[in-house]
């Protein structure tokens, strides 16, 4: 059985959690075993319309100390869910829930763990699954040797695709430990798209002199309905807040879209978002690097073409 | 007050990425190596800080590598540090990583293990978590913000969309990012100090590892840019519709 892991926060269910549901439900059809899903904690939403993404049954761990992440608790009780419900395969977005969790299950499974994933295995000869290395520059084909098998996918890396079924429900009744993190502050930017999980991200470079030009960069962000990001030196410089920096050292994103304004395209910077799926350039400078890696460019001033940008997908949207 | 750096050693940023022997090895001529920089700037320099304000702290640092490992290390040990341990081992798994190093770790009972957030190449974000679970102690992942206070961390860490200030007592595995620290450049007393510092070898204990990597692929390269006017945004917009399909 594959197993998928449910992440949720504020009683809301992930959009990186269809995807994986969506994965998982794919790797069971590969392998011709049923797909079932695991959520720690509690949501507002009716957990039976997960079926809709191809999994038969919900196994749910329904204790409210479950609703903050600890890793420690979590990988003892997804560790005892995968050896109670005889999983073989274990899904988890690599977020940054999965990147906090997954490890641990690993280890304490003795299961071999692929971080990053960007495919569906290929079960031919072993278990191959590909996964990003060098940061963009390339993929690993990695050979999973144990008998029980953890894979973290990457946001943004598989389509979210409907089966149209209703699960069955489960209660799972695991004793839990007492967390040993408490949370003392959460700081979210409310109404802003996360970076990692936005599918459009508006971003900005130097080339836009100031943080008081950012207008145009929000403007654009919003009729898209994208998160904004930056580039190093920009957050450096404290125009933008830190966790919009992307890049090698800052956030790695792979969203459909990228829109790149005024910024060069060092090799730094591209190895965050390299990954995207469409990048649109605009520097006035032709000779910027960033026009190599770009699908569509725009040669030109940022401040005369990103309004006009901004104004003609309002027209479009109508 | 103990604290354990885990420093692993990755290629320079810029370095070229291209492979050999059937795309099964990464291709290192001509490659410069560096400290993976997560674990120089943020978890390396933060050890860094918290020792000069309590110099009573030991800092050890710890790679699982070859020989050719040593030149980063020794650089690590330039910046700060009081002594390294270097177990003689190559492996691409995770978990072979996270075992070699909880072995040494166990004997000693560190206060605070810090990681970086992810290794540069192989990207995996899983040591620290792993390490966390062999020790059997608390993980605090993509740390922005560490400071102690007593026997407990106060650790601010990046969750989607914003950020979430934690508290859990020592001892506690925490891997870190940007945010929590500075980078600084190591000076000469540092460099010259960091010829006599203990840097010890020590032989993996044997276990297997739980994946291997097969080959690398490069990925396809882009068809070549489309340029468009700048007074024809109505151009790009229906590109991005009708042939991207993006927006
Ligand atoms: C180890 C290491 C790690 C790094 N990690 C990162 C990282 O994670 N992320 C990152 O971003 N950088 C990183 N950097 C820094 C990186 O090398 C570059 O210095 C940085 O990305 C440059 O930022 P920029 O493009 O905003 O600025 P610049 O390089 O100054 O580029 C500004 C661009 O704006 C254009 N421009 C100027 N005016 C206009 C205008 N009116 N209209 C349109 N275009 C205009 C210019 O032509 C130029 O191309 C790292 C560097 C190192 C050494
Ligand atoms: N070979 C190694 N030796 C010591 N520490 C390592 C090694 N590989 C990874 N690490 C540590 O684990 C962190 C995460 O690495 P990874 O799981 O490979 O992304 C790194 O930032 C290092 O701090």
């Amino acid at each position: 059985m594959v197993l998928i892991y449910v992440d949720h926060s504020d009683s809301e269910i992930k959009k990186s959690s269809y995807e994986v549901l969506s994965y998982g439900a794919a790797v069971a059809q590969q392998l011709g075993v049923l797909a079932e899903a695991l959520i720690l904690g509690t949501v507002k939403d009716d957990l039976s319309t997960l079926g809709n993404y191809g999994v038969s049954k919900v196994h749910q761990v329904s204790n409210e100390t479950l609703n903050n992440l600890d890793a420690q608790l979590y990988a003892k009780v997804i560790a005892e869910a995968v050896t109670s419900l005889n999983a073989e395969i274990i899904i988890f977005s690599h977020n940054q829930t999965g990147k906090a969790v997954a490890p641990r299950v690993s280890a304490r499974l003795k299961a071999g763990l692929v971080s990053g994933a960007v495919a569906l295995p290929d079960i031919a000869n072993g278990f191959v699954v590909k996964k990003n290395v060098f940061s963009g520059k390339a993929f690993a084909n990695v050979n999973i040797k144990s008998a029980i098998k953890i894979i973290s996918l990457n946001p943004n890396s598989f389509q979210v695709k409907k089966a149209g079924e209703v699960a069955t429900f489960e209660q799972l009744d695991i004793k839990i430990d007492d967390p040993k993190v408490k949370i003392v502050s959460v700081n979210k930017v409310i109404g802003e798209v996360p970076l990692t999980e936005a599918e459009i991200v508006v971003s900005g470079g130097r080339g836009l002199k100031g943080p008081e030009n950012w207008k145009i960069v929000e403007d654009l962000a919003h009729v898209l309905h994208a998160a904004t990001a930056c580039s190093r030196p920009v957050a450096d410089s404290g125009w933008r807040p830190h966790h919009e920096h992307v890049g090698q050292t800052g956030i790695q994103i792979a969203p459909n879209l990228y829109i790149a304004i005024g910024i060069s395209g060092a090799i730094q910077h591209l190895a965050g978002v390299n990954r995207s799926k469409t990048i649109v350039v605009i520097n006035k400078d032709a000779e910027a690097p960033f026009f190599k890696a770009a699908d569509y460019g725009v040669v030109g001033d940022a401040f005369e073409i990103v309004p006009k940008l901004t104004e003609e997908i309002k027209k479009m949207k109508g | 007050m103990k604290i354990l750096v885990c420093i692993s050693k990755t290629p320079d940023t810029t370095s070229k990425v291209s492979f050999k022997d059937n795309n099964t090895k990464f291709e290192e001529a001509g490659v410069q190596w560096i400290i993976n920089p997560y674990d120089e700037w943020y978890a390396l320099v933060k050890a860094i800080e918290l020792k000069e304000k309590d110099t009573s702290i030991q800092l050890h640092l710890i790679t699982v590598g070859g020989a050719d490992c040593d030149p980063v290390i020794r650089k690590a040990l330039a910046l700060g540090g009081d002594e390294a341990t270097r177990i003689n081992a190559t492996s691409d798994d995770s978990y072979y990583i996270a075992t070699q190093i909880a072995e040494i770790a166990k004997q000693v009972n560190y206060d605070l293990v810090l990681t970086g957030k992810e290794t540069i190449d192989y990207n995996s974000s899983s040591v620290g978590g792993m390490l966390a679970e062999l020790l059997n102690l608390p993980y605090i992942s993509l740390a922005v913000k560490l400071e102690l206070n007593n026997s407990a961390a106060i650790v601010t860490r990046e969750i989607e969309g914003g950020e979430e200030t934690d508290e859990v007592s020592t001892p506690v595995v925490v891997s870190c990012q940007k945010g929590v620290a500075e980078q600084r450049i190591p000076n000469m007393r540092g460099i010259m100090a960091a010829r006599t510092k203990p840097l010890k070898v020590v032989e993996p204990v044997v276990i297997d590892a739980l994946t291997s990597i097969l080959n690398y692929e490069l990925p396809p390269p882009k068809a070549g840019v489309q340029l468009i006017a700048a007074d024809n945004m109505q151009e790009l917009v229906r590109l991005l519709h009708e042939e991207a399909k993006v927006i």
